[in-house]
């Protein structure tokens, strides 16, 4: 891996170390078993530290994280057979967000989520998974498609947020969003939306609304980003830290909330440090939830999403 | 293409209201080399009061609130939220930024939910999702149109994530009367933006909007953040969502109640005007 993050910064250092110890042991026959013993304890208990503490603005960077694995790769690994289907049928192809249909052990799908590049070139093409209003529109349209034909919707979210542009705006972002938002209130067909990275407002909510929303331990989801919330409360983006800090952004603050169903667990040390074994945990979260939703007829489906958002909110 | 940006704001953005005529901002005046920003100084300053609004559309003696009682406290005990809320319910005398009831217009029953930009910019937070999700199941419950004035800032950032996930629950309660039939118009007015444009203010069955208003998703700062160009003028106001089709009229407040009426006529259950 090129690139670190930057608190394991410590880690890949002493790893470097203990590399450049057996180096050394081997190179001039010395016996420093018990050094390297001792350094591989303590890169260890480090690695404990750091993973197992991680803040809320060090998740924040493993949700960016360049590296951090897309809809596309749980695609690849979830779905049999998938065949990406194109376009809004009003204006055009929006591929900050992929959609199509496949089987899902099984059983056919439709699945649908923010894309992101995994270098620059790819992220010009994606808009860095920033939807324009098209990518809302061909998502509603596919979800439509699946209810027609009864199949499950599966959604990964994953957004710095919908698209702050001209176009976007001239084209009815707003409007996109608040349909999405209706129209998956009472689609009935079975919603599991997942959060696998950033959860960006009102752009990630517009695939969000499911009968089980679960998210992975590092990912994020806000009503802003932290250096946006800082920027316009504070009028300094550079308190973004401590924004996230006070926002509750984590995938445990949205838990105890109740916004999210489930906690999907991840590699340690972030989703990109194993593809598969996130892929896998997914996996599980998917099936178990659709066989406790297949159970439901159509109306209690639906009264039981409405009922989840119903109760969201708090005051006095 | 610009020219045409010109020529609408010639044509609708320099419009001047009734309340403007009577007291010119000295503020507005002076700033002749901004034309684009003293037409919307002069739309803010013109900004209704909710409780005024309310007198205005509503028959007399016909209002009844709800949910009057319902406040916001300080769910993520974010800094300084609770000072804000404070200071907000002194100085507008209100307790959040949206006012919910019933009432008639020109003896017609409906169900109205008034947002209140000067409280917290309108922001809305659990407390404004839930008054609107309220009315809208009572309009729900009593079969009686809804009419939701709309005026805000966006999400409340101080509540994070609980206040973007009022943009569904408002959304799915709309969702429940659409299916039921039951009329929706939504009016915007200065500014409509944000969570609360992706969500119920673009809903209505009938959209309308008052000349000028600040319409959109992201605010015209933030657009130019991104695209790092200057936005053409009259970009983003009622009239330029109207040419570009997300907007069914716009209605000057002097002629709202009127509007409003004849709407709600039409679709009353014989579906006719009778004098």
């Amino acid at each position: 891996m090129s690139k670190v993050l930057e608190f394991e910064k410590p880690i890949i250092e002493l790893r470097k170390q203990i590399a450049e110890l057996r180096k050394f042991s081997e190179e001039n026959k010395l016996d420093l078993s018990h050094e390297i013993y001792v350094l591989v304890r303590k890169v260890k208990q480090m690695e404990r530290q750091i993973y197992e503490n991680l803040s809320p603005w060090q998740r924040v960077s493993i949700a960016r994280w360049q590296e951090r694995p897309t809809s596309l790769d749980y695609i690849e690994r979830l779905i049999d057979n998938f065949i990406e289907f194109h376009g809004d049928r009003y204006y055009g192809d929006d591929r900050a967000i992929i959609g199509g249909i496949g089987s899902f052990e099984g059983r056919a799908v439709t699945v649908i989520g923010h894309q992101k590049g995994k270098n620059t070139k790819e992220n010009l093409e994606m808009n860095f998974g920033m939807p324009n209003p098209e990518g809302y529109r061909k998502a509603l349209r596919l979800m439509k498609q699946a209810e027609k034909f009864n199949r499950p919707i599966i959604t990964f979210i994953d957004t710095p947020g919908a698209y702050c542009g001209l176009g976007a705006e001239e084209r009815g972002q707003g409007e996109a969003i608040a349909l999405n938002l209706l129209e998956m209130s009472r689609l009935k067909t079975p919603i599991i939306a997942i959060i696998i990275g950033e959860g960006g407002s009102g752009g990630a909510l517009a695939l969000g609304v499911g009968d089980r929303v679960g998210m992975l331990e590092n990912s994020i989801y806000s009503v802003i980003s932290p250096e946006g919330l800082a920027s316009i409360l504070w009028k300094d983006a550079s308190r973004a830290e401590e924004g996230a800090r006070v926002m509750r952004l984590t995938a445990q603050d949205l838990l105890d909330l109740k916004i999210i169903d489930n906690i999907i667990k991840e590699a340690r040390g972030g989703a990109h440090k194993d593809y598969d074994f996130t892929a896998n945990k997914i996996k599980s979260y998917i099936s178990k939830s659709l066989e406790e939703l297949k159970g439901l007829d159509r109306d209690e489906l639906l009264a039981n999403r409405y009922k989840k958002f119903r109760n969201m909110g708090i005051w006095k | 293409m610009l020219k045409d940006f010109f020529y609408k704001k010639k044509k609708y953005a320099t419009l001047t209201l009734e309340e403007d005529k009577k007291t010119p901002s000295p503020s507005v005046s002076k700033n002749h080399e901004k034309p684009q920003d003293t037409s919307h100084d002069k739309i803010k300053d013109s900004r209704i009061n909710p409780r005024k609004r309310i007198q205005a559309i509503i028959d007399k003696d016909t209002f009844i609130e709800y949910d009057s009682d319902v406040e916001s406290s300080n769910p993520l005990d974010f800094p300084d939220y609770g000072d804000k809320l404070k200071k907000a319910i002194e100085a507008s005398g209100e307790k959040e930024a949206v006012i919910t009831g019933e009432g008639a217009i020109d003896g017609e029953k409906v169900v109205i939910c008034v947002m209140n930009p000067n409280f917290m910019m309108g922001s809305m937070g659990s407390v404004v999702g839930e008054k609107i999700t309220r009315a809208i199941e009572r309009a729900l419950d009593k079969r009686l149109p809804l009419i939701i004035f709309t005026a805000s800032g966006g999400a409340r950032m101080q509540e994070g994530i609980l206040s973007l996930m009022q943009m569904a629950k408002t959304s799915q309660a709309l969702g429940r009367l659409a299916e039921e039939g039951i009329l929706y118009i939504s009016v915007l007015t200065d500014p409509t933006t944000g969570g609360v444009t992706a969500s119920f203010a673009m809903l209505g069955d009938i959209i309308l909007a008052e000349p000028g208003t600040l319409i959109c998703f992201a605010g015209p700062r933030v657009i130019e953040q991104t695209i790092k160009e200057k936005l053409p003028e009259g970009f983003q106001r009622a009239e330029f969502l109207l040419e570009k089709g997300f907007v069914d009229k716009i209605v000057k407040p002097e002629d709202m109640k009127s509007v409003l009426a004849q709407i709600i006529k039409l679709h009353s259950r014989d579906g006719g005007i009778h004098e």
